[in-house]
């Protein structure tokens, strides 16, 4: 018998192939979608790349974007900081002594929801007690807007990775007379480390790119601001905002924001691929 | 260190010389210390929820005192008459995740599928890859990419539907594009999850690839992919910068697909920053609407990841 010619394989062949077409075609779509930003953002903004773009501060007629990523790198680099040291001992306890009970079960899960908290709450959530305490907008409600942010990526790849660490470890120094915390310090961490690092650097990367949380807690300057954390300060993010609603009528500002999307869309995705390069050499 | 009398002594330290008793004994109390630290830390995380909960309420409640349950129901937002109605954005908020979750599913799963069912190998790393570094991107370049090129293409080939360009429907395609890598990454995680013997003997029995995804790999996998959908759905939810440049900012009900409206993030982001007393409190209302409205979504999602894989982003 020749199964190859019967209508039903016939049938179950043609409707193998219209799916798969109409997975492909899915994927040329997807692609096609995310190569237009790519393609639009590079062609907008690589003609506002120059080197002053980088040294000059925000002015209202055209000037430079120097303030606003230097902003942009204080801010990042602070939260994440904090959020490393807050995440790190976090997810330590988790992994190390969070086995039993409902406690750490609860920990977990609330970290998961804090994990993909829409960013805007977080802001909200710091100009309720940090800026309207102190008076005014400043960097550092934008600091820890941002730490709120980061603090769950390395709590999740902290646990995760002292995970992967064999219990046998653990055992062999504790059989060599060590006390938990040094095992913890020694062993744990040195095995984990590479894979907590790229955690770290991931949350860096998707902190850098957030505005929501930016618009109530650090704002926005023009002026340079180098360390000056009890005043505003000026940022990527929300120069580029600016400049695409509010001041969106200046040619000059609207070019810039795209050079800026530009800068921060290629600085994000460098981030991310040595995070990814980082982690599968040491692993 | 502690020596091998130490071992042999067991808990009382009798043998040892005083010195070496009080290091082991420092040592054990460092531990101590050690982990009450390390939980300090990690309680800290479940009093930032709470605080969060506690700092919206507490901040919204004039205004939800003042409006009660007519700021639900109460279909328009205007700032000059003291008329603050969480409708409109409430609708706005569920329409274009909704559009978006609609748009974005089918073209998600068929790459997850190609991915991980027909990609030639050598193009499977590279395309994942690609796929991750796009979940990546800032949500605000999502909305200049929609302002000034979807929104005016759109205007141009479909007048009719489109007058302004802008609006929900347009807001519902950019999150749209912007849930797709994500969606498409969780759903390829999850079905990588399937263990090869499954396919072979599906294949072995003369399935299609089809029949195979069909039949085998999606039922098995079901779980981990509705909750991957609810967790891009909560994204959509809660996405500020992508919506707020194309969703048209009318802040009176418009219950239509394509017309202007807003959404919850957007109005907030619109208003904040030039409003005050009422007006503020009542634009933190709607962030406490916003974060009850994700945490019911996202906890969902994870029930339902929980269940299948291990770990998402």
């Amino acid at each position: 018998m020749q199964t190859h010619t019967t209508p039903l394989y016939r049938r179950r062949k043609l409707l193998n192939r219209l799916v798969m077409a109409a997975c492909i075609g899915a994927t040329l779509i997807g692609f096609v979608f995310l190569f237009a930003i790519l393609l639009t953002l590079v062609t907008k903004g690589l003609s506002a790349i120059s080197p002053s773009i980088f040294i000059e501060r925000t002015r209202m007629n055209g000037g430079g974007l120097g303030n606003a990523i230097w902003g942009t790198f204080v801010m990042t680099s602070l939260a994440t900081i904090l959020g490393t040291v807050i995440g790190v001992a976090a997810g330590t306890w988790l992994a190390e002594y969070g086995n039993k009970g409902l406690l750490p079960k609860v920990i977990r899960f609330i970290n998961d929801i804090l994990l993909s908290a829409p960013s805007i709450i977080i802001g909200l959530f710091i100009y309720a007690v940090v800026v309207v305490p102190m008076g005014s907008f400043s960097a550092w409600a934008g600091v820890l807007s941002l730490t709120v942010i980061i603090v769950p990526v390395v709590i999740r790849s902290t646990e995760d990775m002292l995970r992967l660490i064999p219990n046998s470890l653990r055992e062999a120094a504790a059989a060599l007379g060590a006390h938990r915390w040094w095992i913890i310090v020694r062993v744990c961490y040195s095995g984990a480390r590479a894979g907590i690092l790229t955690g770290i650097l991931l949350g860096f990367a998707r902190i850098s790119g957030e505005t929501a949380p930016l618009l109530f807690t650090s704002l926005n300057s023009n002026q340079w601001n180098f360390f000056n954390l009890d005043s505003e300060m000026a940022n990527l993010p929300m120069t580029i905002y600016q400049n695409m609603t509010i001041n969106a009528f200046i040619p000059d500002l609207v070019s810039l924001a795209w050079g800026g999307a530009l800068i921060l869309t290629a600085a994000i995705l460098i981030l991310n691929i040595a995070a990814r390069y980082f982690s599968r050499q040491r692993t | 260190m502690a020596t091998p009398q130490a071992i042999q002594t067991g808990g009382g330290l009798g043998g040892l010389s005083e010195a070496t008793r009080r290091r082991l004994q420092r040592k054990a109390r460092i531990d101590v210390w050690f982990e009450r630290t390390l939980f300090a830390f990690a309680f800290a995380v479940l009093l930032l929820l709470g605080a969060i909960i506690a700092s919206l309420i507490a901040s919204s409640w004039p205004a939800l005192e003042r409006y009660g349950l007519e700021f639900f129901t109460e279909n328009r937002w205007a700032a000059n008459v003291e008329v603050f109605g969480a409708l409109p954005a409430i609708y706005g908020t569920l329409l274009t995740s909704l559009i978006a979750i609609v748009i974005a599913v089918p073209i998600s799963f068929g790459i997850a599928i190609f991915l991980t069912e027909r990609c030639p190998n050598v193009l499977r790393q590279p395309l994942s890859t690609l796929i991750e570094l796009l979940a990546g991107i800032p949500s605000i370049i999502y909305g200049m990419w929609g302002m000034e090129v979807l929104a005016p293409l759109l205007r141009t080939w479909f007048p009719s539907v489109f007058p302004a360009g802008t609006g929900l429907a347009t807001a519902g395609i950019i999150l749209a594009v912007m849930i797709i890598p994500f969606i498409t990454a969780v759903s390829r995680d999850v079905i990588n999850t399937v263990p090869a013997v499954m396919r072979e003997s599906a294949y072995g029995l003369g399935c299609t690839t089809w029949e195979v995804a069909r039949r085998v790999i999606l039922p098995s996998v079901k779980g981990g992919l509705v909750g991957g959908v609810v967790l891009g759905l909560g994204r959509a939810l809660g996405e500020t910068m992508a919506v707020t440049f194309v969703i048209g900012n009318n802040l009176f009900l418009n219950t239509t697909l394509t017309g202007q409206g807003t959404s919850i993030a957007a109005l907030i982001a619109n208003q904040f920053s030039e409003s005050d007393g009422t007006q503020r409190s009542a634009l933190l209302a709607l962030g406490l609407i916003l974060f009850l409205i994700t945490f019911a979504v996202l906890a969902f999602a994870r029930y339902l990841l929980r269940n299948s894989t291990g770990r998402h982003a």
